[in-house]
């Protein structure tokens, strides 16, 4: 195998060198235009470790109309991924070893990136019994995160027992905080807001009630959680209580819930339509702070591709959900690079040293040192673009950021030493 | 005021114009009893009870006066932003066996006599319509012609006739505006 | 105006003409010939999502008075309730040439859908829309108040309205709230707490939780319907207690001023929000409410309709 030469590229935007990659690992860091072997020009450009997404839909199988694994898996390499954790509530659900082994092998096939299946933490995602989770941690796809995500694991019983369960394992179970009975019927989030539009509210305490019980549980009975999609400043208030009390917990907060405000719903355009919903202008500074100050360790995209047919509609009738892979970069770039909140570095640790070490992936989010294993996406920070959904290759059209002009444009993605995007197109 | 407009008939005009309408009118009803006068908003209005106060001052009666609004009736609706109505108030006793005169200030197209005289059919219906109007300027669009006219006035379709009168514009005037063809 | 689909829509200005036009078109309900030949030619669908018969009936005769073609269309039995999107339902009506849509649908901020996602071209009225809003019948509230405590004209600068019910999940209180506000009237909402939106601290209104206070001291007072079903809910524990606390009876009837009116949107819970010789006490006006309905929805396809298309 001949070697690969990022040529003149800045790690984490530091001093140019020339990245030279072998059999799949970064072999040297040699001083630029000394590197020796296929050359790829990225003078001027960033490197950072390949971004790990711990949040995508990728709707195969089931709903291959919205979303396959090979679409998905496009639209994560030119987003600058190399690694994405696939959730369970397809159809069938991946609630057994069958399902997420099949996932695992589509992603396989597609090669793009790696493809991490997440498992249902119960059965059907019903909320009843558990799933069995130890057939999947010890399949061919060794699933290590459990979620119910589109539901809450609101049996405080269940939960319990899940988060002792995936201990055995070294799992993580990533709970989609959501009571249920205060959201019933929920459309919005529940402020002056919704009481003017006539949306049933999804009060932020419905999210915030459920972080509270779970860190608690966590701590009690001494296990890892991980909180998916934080949306409200009162939660990153209570993940930050219980970091500071030693419990084990993680969180992550979507690109959109960094950058986009219930103001929108106003347009009653379901495109701005998402759960947990898009809140006020508070929460969302509040999610900056706290992903900058490392409350939030992780961004994770919350991918959720819809045919048009379920946003091209009235709003209650519309699907909750939005597109994020092929946009996470820009909106990070825009919402915490650019104003200064996280440096480069650690751009690098919350897309993709972070998830990695939650999902426990051995093989991604390593440092760029030689040894390390090639995953990266390479990144120009001048660029500008303007986000247009037919240029998207995700199968879905469901971008909330159509027409916005971004900051940062994904120009290289190498996948364990292999180039899956080239200048911006797919390899 | 426009420098180029011109001052046709003054406020004496306008006096003598309406009281030898009011003559004529006396003279077609020979007597006034079933006689009523139905200006058409805005201006149609406040001409159409001077006109009544001059019947008075010949007959000694009172002839009831109206008005009736033709909005709702225009044919060139979708041609125009809506606008607001005006009241359509018809005397007690209403139209049914009467003589009705309408009243406008200027007699054009003929559209709006048009609309009115469809107005005054879902009304009632009167024994006969006259028409009584300050100026005809001519141009006529459909056959209609008035019955009591204060003055005939020749004009080119590139110039505008405006009518004034006291109640609305605060002096009675009636100005020509524009070039002559 | 192109479409009606917010109170909020609507300027003072705005407000007072259709008021106005409302008010000369009431008189054409007087005559023998109750038509007017203002929109031959036009169409005007209704399109009920939700059973509304009083609604759909107003809207239907205020089309056919102006001489437009009405076409219902009613959710139930159509291709609607086998499954057909609100956008295919659209389409059909766009091809078939609707000048206007009256639409009455369960889902808020259906009516901006319809008007704003390029499905149709034609004008939208929002004749209810979820726990949104229903501006015609704010429109038909002003316009009643309007004639009984402001002689028919102008605005409703300085009157005071109590709304009193179910405000959390009513699109009539919301409506009424914000075209209240724009005509200067002074609104109080009065309900239990649970049945206030939340943030209605911030609507340009007063909210009270006790209705024997504010009565004294208003000049109308609006009873909006409850249904008993809420208190599964836990909205509040029985109808008997809420009809004790806020429903109006004569003896609280008595604590309004004598020219106080009282007024319903219909349809009436008898014994729940409003007893029965409330509602038939000569200070109730919903019969006179519904006339009025018609005159107003008349006003406002004039306005919609009458005019150029372009016209905005």
């Amino acid at each position: 195998m001949t070697s690969l030469v990022l040529r003149g590229v800045r790690p984490y935007g530091e001093d140019p060198v020339d990245i030279v990659i072998a059999d799949g690992v970064i072999v040297d860091l040699a001083a630029p235009g000394t590197g020796d072997g296929e050359v790829i020009h990225a003078e001027d450009l960033v490197a950072l470790p390949g971004f790990v997404d711990l949040h995508t839909h990728l709707r195969e199988p089931g709903r291959e109309d919205a979303e396959t694994v090979l679409t998905g898996t496009r639209a994560a390499a030119l987003g600058g991924f190399t690694c994405v954790h696939a959730m369970a509530n397809t159809n069938p659900v991946a609630d057994t070893a069958g399902v997420v082994e099949q996932v695992w092998r589509l992603g396989q096939v597609a090669g793009l990136v790696d493809v991490r299946p997440v498992g249902a933490v119960t059965l059907g995602l019903e909320g009843e019994r558990l799933a069995e989770l130890g057939a999947m941690a010890h399949s061919a796809a060794e699933v290590r995160v459990f979620s119910d995500d589109g539901k809450c694991v609101h049996d405080a019983v269940l939960m319990r027992r899940a988060l002792e369960y995936v201990k055995a394992f070294g799992g993580v179970v990533a709970q989609h905080a959501q009571e249920p009975r205060l959201t019933e019927g929920a459309q919005m989030n529940e402020g002056e807001l919704s009481g003017r539009l006539g949306l049933a509210g999804w009060p932020a305490v419905a999210e915030e009630a459920i972080i509270a019980r779970d860190v608690l549980l966590a701590q009690h009975v001494g296990s890892r959680l991980h909180v998916c999609h934080v949306s409200t400043a009162g939660s990153v208030e209570v993940i930050r209580w219980a970091k500071a009390r030693g419990v084990d917990v993680t969180a992550e907060v979507t690109p959109h819930h960094l950058i986009l405000t219930e103001d929108l719903v106003q347009s009653y355009d379901p495109i701005y339509k998402v759960n947990p919903p898009l809140r006020s202008a508070a929460d969302v500074e509040a999610l900056r702070a706290a992903l900058a100050d490392g409350t939030i360790d992780a961004i994770a995209t919350d991918h959720a591709p819809h045919p048009h047919e379920d946003k091209d509609c009235e709003w209650a009738a519309a699907a909750m959900g939005m597109l994020g892979l092929e946009t996470a970069f820009a909106v990070a770039m825009s919402t915490m690079v650019e104003p200064g909140l996280l440096s480069w570095r650690d751009l690098a640790q919350r897309m993709s040293v972070q998830p990695a070490r939650i999902g426990r992936v051995s093989t991604q989010g390593h440092d760029l040192v030689v040894g390390a294993v090639a995953n990266l996406a390479v990144v120009d920070p001048d660029a500008r673009v303007v986000v247009e959904p037919s240029g998207l290759a995700s199968k879905s059209r469901n971008t909330p950021y159509r027409g916005m002009e971004l900051p940062g444009r994904v120009v290289h993605t190498i996948h364990a030493g292999t180039p899956t995007v080239l200048d911006g197109a797919l390899a | 005021m426009d420098s180029r407009a011109h001052v046709v008939l003054d406020d004496a005009d306008i006096g003598r114009a309406i009281r030898r309408i009011a003559h004529e009118i006396v003279e077609r009803a020979r007597g006034s009893e079933s006689l009523i006068l139905l200006g058409i908003p805005t201006r149609g209005v406040a001409l159409a009870h001077r006109i009544a106060d001059a019947v008075a001052a010949i007959e000694g009666t009172e002839v009831p006066v109206g008005s009736l609004d033709i909005t709702l009736y225009r044919d060139d609706l979708r041609m125009r932003p809506a606008r607001a109505l005006e009241p359509t108030t018809i005397p007690a006793g209403g139209v049914d066996d009467k003589v009705v005169v309408l009243v406008d200030d200027v007699l054009f197209s003929g559209r709006t006599i048009r609309a009115a005289l469809d107005a005054l059919n879902d009304v009632g219906r009167p024994s006969a319509v006259q028409l009584a109007v300050l100026v005809d300027r001519g141009h006529r669009q459909l056959p209609i012609r008035p019955d009591y006219v204060g003055k005939n006035l020749p004009t080119s379709l590139t110039e505008q006739v405006r009518v004034e009168v006291a109640e609305v514009d605060g002096a009675d005037q009636v100005t020509i505006l524009g070039e002559p063809q | 105006m192109k479409h009606l689909l917010s109170a909020a829509d609507l300027s003072r200005d705005e407000a007072v003409l259709v008021l106005d036009t409302a008010a000369e078109l009431a008189a054409v309900t007087d005559r023998s010939v109750k038509k007017l030949p203002t929109l031959r030619g036009r169409t005007v669908v209704n399109l009920f999502f939700e059973d509304s018969t009083r609604t759909r009936i107003s809207f239907e005769v205020a089309a056919k008075r102006l001489s437009a073609d009405v076409i219902n269309f009613a959710a139930k039995g159509s291709s609607v309730s086998k499954g057909e999107s609100l956008k295919d339902t659209a389409l059909t009506l766009e091809a078939m040439g609707a000048d206007a849509v009256v639409i009455r649908h369960g889902s808020s901020g259906a009516p901006h859908r319809l008007a704003t996602a390029g499905w149709i071209g034609g004008s939208v009225v929002n004749a209810g829309d979820g726990t949104h809003e229903h501006p015609t019948q704010a429109l038909l509230d002003a316009f009643t108040l309007r004639r009984h405590l402001r002689e028919g004209s102008g605005d409703l600068d300085g009157l005071r309205v109590a709304i009193v019910g179910d405000i959390l999940h009513s699109r009539v209180a919301r409506s009424n709230v914000l075209l209240m506000r724009t005509l200067g009237a002074e609104v109080t909402l009065i309900a239990p707490p649970t049945l206030m939106p939340y943030g209605v601290e911030s609507w340009p209104c007063s909210v009270s939780y006790d209705i024997d206070t504010v009565l004294p001291d208003v000049d109308a007072v609006m009873m909006l319907r409850v249904q008993a079903e809420r208190m599964h809910a836990a909205y509040f524990p029985s109808t008997l207690e809420y009809s004790r606390l806020y429903g109006l009876d004569v003896a609280r009837m008595s604590r309004l001023p004598d020219h106080a009116i009282v007024m319903h949107p219909g349809p009436m819970n008898r014994g729940m929000e409003i007893s029965a010789d409330v509602a038939d006490s000569p200070r109730a006006v919903m019969v006179e409410q519904v006339a009025n309905g018609v005159s107003v929805r008349m006003a406002v396809l004039y306005l919609l309709l009458g005019g150029m298309k372009e016209d905005i």
